[in-house]
């Protein structure tokens, strides 16, 4: 296959960026859309000039590093898929795709496709943990959690931290990223003593960090390769007004 | 010289219990004095700068990835053991203990394995308390499953993200104390160079990957916690970015590496199917319970799969091991396939894959129940090849997938330059010439969260703190060192890059110095790697320039270090002139394609000594004892 890619190349953080296009050649559907990348930057190289910067490591769907707009859509669109798993069977030769960084004030560009995601550590730093010291907590086993609990809170704890539901949210609310870590601990005995306390640190830090906020348009639902559940939002309102109120 | 791993003596159940007792701690008002630099915040590097900062030493923590959550630990699916004997299927500590040396075919040290198993019930506590959703049964308590190399179910998971969730609980420890002032972190942040100071480790230096300043670093103990470097292979299961960097910057200045020729081969990965591809999948083991293994009988039979009658095809693993059948061990079922495919009876993309046959199961336990037991192995399968494996036989081949040398440590974790601990992956510690599963990750933790604050304030209770200034002559050197290399490499302009020689490297060590070796393999592999080192170093194409952020200058850092490490690896599977776990030397099998293992010459740990550039580097051994564990060949008939 050949594609066209229209790519946002920017130079750092205070260039105004601008769109070039390339030519990909000699694509296969067996090549990855990162892969896709590569195949062109060695081009670009051995051409005399500068590669595409992106980020990604570990190519299978689980680190969250990878960051794109594909076409408009976060990771391409694909479902429940990251950008590293994305494959070009998807595409058709002559295709022409948009190849964009994540949009959101909370995550400055860097370079070309590389954002600053680093104010999703912050909503963490804030609240997102429990307090126990490494040491010698009691056994595993003496506070019993129901499956269902349990599951409900591994369910949320599978975000990896990609920030697609930031960069889908017409608000650039980070609402789904933080409602997935209050969840996964709400859920749990051990999570309850700072409950309170940290879904508000957590919104705050939200706030300052420059997120929006959420305005139920569940395009993080759509876009999250992990298909964390809006739900989790709906928790994490209950969370803090319970936090406030009672 | 022989040297000493400072293993406590008297019996193994007491060792750690002893040396806990015996060791020194450090005031709590002179732990704030301290300043201890880490490097790679994944398992064991996030664990043990979490720990050390609860403790009170202000921690300096550096990652390449752009947040601590991203380091490659995330990437582990299977499990955690831990002896807690919940089943009630007669485990111990004792019982991991002797399964742990034995999988590692008695190459690792007893005492510290013993200490690995003891401590294994901890991390488990520690995590749940961390609020790791781990595994659980109706009645609220906590799942187990079983693991290759175990007749007991002894593994805690969390769905098949297991290293994913045990990373956040350590970024989530880590979090916690970057806000409260204890650790300041350096994300993004690559280290280029260890800084001695009379021959003690002091500090390092490091490019920032944003803008490509260079700048050192200075502490009272430096932890390397910087993972494994199989990537020596270019196609690994690693992330793209995982490297051999920082423990080979230290061997350069005089730590030893220990038993670089042992790489876990891991057997049920996607195949390769181009020249662009970037790195191999792993797909769960757990498949091997339902699918069969054939190829074709026939050489160049390219039939479609569906169209190979059942006369035509060879289920070589039922056919070769006929009591462990397709659930032979990794070691033994990669090379078996590698055989098939050079014997040319290979399938798919360059004759390099095997059938993975579900066709029988579905058959006898029905789609819905094998969607249930494996459905996101097949979902993933298909997004990466395009092929429903319900319908067509799924492909797998081998792939570098673990590490199990590193640099040599001594009980403490130390190595053998002072004030340089060695943690997780990057060390050799406690895996011998093989891992089995769901250790990688008990070993991060254990080092991290266990071990190290003790063995560290042992270590810092004689040092006077703040031993080196950020503006000494062996900073300064250091930092000219490194602004010389890069220098060197961005001024080249060569005609090739830095992936093409990655890839010409991978094609050496994967076909001599990959899940077989032998002399003449080896001595080729010695050969040849110099030779792409040269031509590296004369024809490398590096675009941009030092300042700011530069992709492909990091690669190419990378790709020079890893060309060095790949002689260092060859001679070390070249010097080890028997079979045991992932070192296969065809000279030494049974007939049947056992390993056989030479206890008389090689119980011994193999830690290598940097000589300078172009010199052979020294071989120092560190004698094994087993007294707990009895010397025996590991058969899987």
């Amino acid at each position: 296959m050949t594609l066209k890619l229209v790519v946002w190349r920017q130079e750092g953080p205070n260039d105004s960026g601008r769109f070039e296009t390339y030519l990909a050649k000699g694509i296969t559907g067996h090549h990855s859309f990162l892969e896709m990348l590569d195949v062109v930057n060695q081009e670009l190289i051995h051409g005399g000039k500068e590669p595409i910067v992106f980020d990604h490591d570990c190519r299978e769907g689980i680190c969250g590093t990878c960051s794109m707009v594909i076409n408009g859509v976060p990771h391409g669109g694909q479902d429940r898929t990251t950008t590293c798993q994305l494959h070009m069977r998807n595409f058709k030769d002559g295709d022409t795709i948009y190849l964009e960084p994540w949009r959101s004030k909370a995550f400055p560009i860097r370079k070309d496709l590389m954002v600053d995601r680093s104010a999703l550590d912050r909503i963490i730093q804030a609240g997102g943990y429990i307090s126990v010291h490494a040491g010698s907590p009691v056994d595993a086993n003496a506070i019993l959690i129901a499956k269902k609990d349990a599951d409900y809170s591994m369910d949320a704890a599978e975000c990896i931290g990609c920030g697609a539901c930031v960069a889908a949210c017409p608000n650039g609310s980070a609402m789904l990223f933080t409602s997935a870590k209050v969840s996964h601990f709400a859920a749990l005995p051990q999570g309850q003593v700072e409950a309170k306390e940290r879904v508000g640190k957590m919104l705050e830090a939200m706030k300052d960090c420059g997120f929006g906020n959420c305005t139920n348009h569940y395009e993080c639902q759509a876009a999250c390769p992990k298909g964390i559940d809006v739900k989790f939002i709906a928790k994490l309102n209950r969370e803090y007004l319970k936090s406030v109120f009672c | 010289m022989i040297l000493d791993g400072k293993s406590p003596t008297g019996p193994t159940e007491e060792t750690w219990d002893k040396y806990r007792n015996d060791m020194k701690p450090v005031n709590p008002t002179n732990k704030r004095k301290f300043k201890v630099l880490v490097v790679g915040t994944g398992l064991a590097g996030a664990s043990a700068a979490a720990s050390l900062a609860e403790l009170g030493y202000n921690v300096d923590a550096f990652c390449y990835q752009d947040s601590p959550r991203r380091a490659h630990s995330i990437a582990a699916q299977g499990g955690i053991n831990a002896a807690k004997n919940y089943p009630n299927d007669a485990d111990s500590v004792w019982r991991l203990f002797y399964d742990t040396v034995k999988g590692g075919d008695f190459r690792s040290r007893e005492a510290d394995v013993w200490r690995l198993a003891q401590v294994s019930n901890s991390i488990i506590d520690q995590c749940v308390a961390q609020g790791i959703p781990f595994a659980r049964d109706y009645a609220g308590y906590l799942e187990n499953r079983s693991f290759g190399g175990a007749q007991v179910s002894r593994t805690f998971y969390a769905r098949g993200q297991t290293g994913q969730q045990l990373l956040l609980g350590a970024y989530s420890a880590l979090s916690r104390q970057i806000k409260a002032g204890g650790v300041r972190i350096f994300p993004r942040t690559e280290m280029q160079d260890l800084i001695l100071a009379d021959g003690v480790a002091k500090g390092i230096t490091v490019r920032n990957l944003l803008t490509g300043e260079i700048s050192s670093h200075v502490g009272d103990a430096v932890l390397l916690c910087t993972g494994g470097y199989v990537n020596v292979y270019d196609l690994s299961t690693n992330a793209m970015g995982s490297n051999v960097s920082a423990i080979w910057k230290a061997y350069r200045k005089g730590a030893y590496l220990a038993n670089p020729c042992y790489t876990q081969i891991h057997p049920t990965c996607i195949p390769q199917s181009g020249d662009y591809q970037s790195k191999l999948t792993l797909m769960s083991e757990s498949l091997r319970n339902d699918g069969r293994c054939w190829v074709p009988k026939k050489r160049g039979d390219n039939r479609p799969a569906n169209q190979i009658p059942e006369e035509d095809r060879d289920y070589y693993l039922e056919r070769k091991y006929p009591t462990f059948g397709n659930l032979a061990p990794r070691d033994i079922a990669s090379r078996s396939a590698k055989e098939q495919c050079d014997d040319g009876r290979g399938v798919g993309p360059g004759g390099r894959g095997v059938y993975l046959d579900c066709r029988d199961a579905i058959k006898r336990l029905g789609e819905d129940v094998m969607r249930e037991r494996y459905g996101n192995l097949f979902e993933m399968y298909e997004q990466i090849t395009g092929e429903d494996g319900y319908k067509v036989p799924m492909r797998i081949y081998p792939a570098p997938h673990y590490s199990m040398g590193g640099l040599w440590v001594d009980y403490n974790l130390m190595s053998n330059i002072p004030g340089l601990f060695v943690l997780g992956e990057a060390n050799f510690s406690v895996h011998g010439a093989n891992r089995l599963g769901a250790s990688a990750l008990m070993q991060g933790l254990a080092d991290g969260y266990f071990i190290i604050p003790y063995t560290l304030a042992n270590y810092l209770s004689g040092v006077a703190p703040g031993g080196l200034s950020v503006d000494g002559p062996e900073v300064k050197a250091s930092i000219e060192d490194v602004k010389l290399n890069i220098q060197k490499l961005l001024s080249i302009n060569g005609k090739r890059t830095a992936a093409e020689f990655r890839r010409d490297l991978h094609h050496v060590m994967w076909e001599d110095a990959g899940m077989t070796r032998s002399k003449e393999s080896l001595t080729d592999a010695i050969r040849k790697v110099p030779s792409i080192r040269k031509e590296f170093w004369e024809n490398v194409n590096v675009p941009g320039t030092g300042t700011g952020i530069n992709q492909e200058l990091e690669k190419a850092g990378r790709a020079a270090d890893f060309l060095e490490f790949a002689e260092l690896l060859a001679r070390d599977a070249l010097h080890r002139d028997e079979s045991c776990g992932g070192h296969f030397r065809v000279e030494h099998q049974t007939e049947d394609g056992e390993a056989i293992r030479d206890d008389e010459n090689f119980t011994y740990s193999a830690a290598w000594e940097f000589k300078g550039e172009g010199k052979e580097p020294e071989l120092h051994k560190e004698p094994l004892k087993f007294e707990k564990v009895h010397l025996a060949v590991r058969s899987y008939k």
